[in-house]
């Protein structure tokens, strides 16, 4: 964590997006939605360990998260997944410097990264609401 | 150089986890819709689907290497938020110290607990 600049204007900092657009918000989003799959992250893995004690234990534990309380917390957890994994694949194409263009003199009409990038981030919104609306057709069966 | 390796991981880990939760969600997430196609039972989380996936040695290996990808994602993107926030050397050397603990311990039971479940149906006579 050396030579970097100081965080001068803390949590809004992390949050804000400034004067970068609405990438920027969908890049402090990601990390919401990041530290939301984390935290249920870590709960999965010690309600899956129900497993180790055998078959009986485990539908204990999966009859205790049948309630509609557990299945919305479910699907939206399954919104933040389709929005961080489809939003982190946009992400890792710009960080590899993929779908951006090649940098070019600046001829009028002048062209920025900003207006590059903004089809990436409208297809990459489409298939995330798509996967979205695949996981709650998928609800409303299950609970049907 | 070695935050560079480290964010390298964390993208080399984001790749890892598409993959394989990619596989989980589909199977987990999308059991009522392969139910109503008429493919699988539609109730990927009853316990004799979750012990034959889970006796299978395709399913323990992927287990083991989406938490160990998912648990170094994580807890390295928190780090890395954290740190962002101009915190004292001392208290970034400290979360990055029990990111690690945390991420090592939870590691070791989870991957127990895939071994065990694995080993429960080698055990089957």
């Amino acid at each position: 964590m050396q030579n970097r600049l100081k965080n001068r204007l803390g949590l809004w900092g992390w949050l804000g997006g400034g004067r970068y657009g609405v990438e920027r918000y969908a890049y402090a989003l990601h990390r919401l939605a990041g530290l939301g799959i984390l935290a249920y992250f870590i709960m999965h893995i010690f309600v899956t360990g129900a497993r180790a004690n055998g078959p009986e234990q485990w539908e204990r534990t999966m009859e205790f998260f049948q309630t509609p309380f557990f299945k919305a917390g479910e699907f939206l957890v399954f919104l933040a997944f389709a929005y961080h994994a489809i939003n982190g694949i946009r992400l890792i194409l710009v960080e590899l410097a993929f779908m951006i263009g090649k940098p070019g003199l600046p001829a009028y009409p002048y062209s920025y990264s900003t207006l590059r990038q903004r089809p990436l981030l409208i297809a990459t919104m489409v298939i995330a609401a798509v996967l979205m609306i695949i996981g709650g057709a998928d609800l409303y069966l299950a609970i049907k | 150089m070695r935050e560079s390796r480290l964010w390298s991981w964390h993208i080399i880990s984001a790749v890892i986890i598409l993959a394989f939760l990619g596989i989980h969600m589909i199977i987990m997430h999308m059991g009522a819709i392969w139910g109503a196609l008429g493919t699988g039972s539609g109730h990927p989380v009853r316990s004799d689907e979750v012990f034959r996936r889970s006796q299978q040695l395709f399913f323990m290996i992927t287990y083991i290497l989406l938490l160990g990808a998912a648990l170094f994602h994580g807890l390295y993107g928190l780090r890395s938020m954290l740190c962002e926030l101009s915190l004292s050397r001392i208290l970034e050397k400290a979360i990055g110290g029990l990111c690690a603990a945390a991420g090592c311990a939870l590691f070791v039971y989870g991957s127990y607990v895939a071994v065990a479940v694995y080993r429960m149906g080698e055990m089957r006579p």
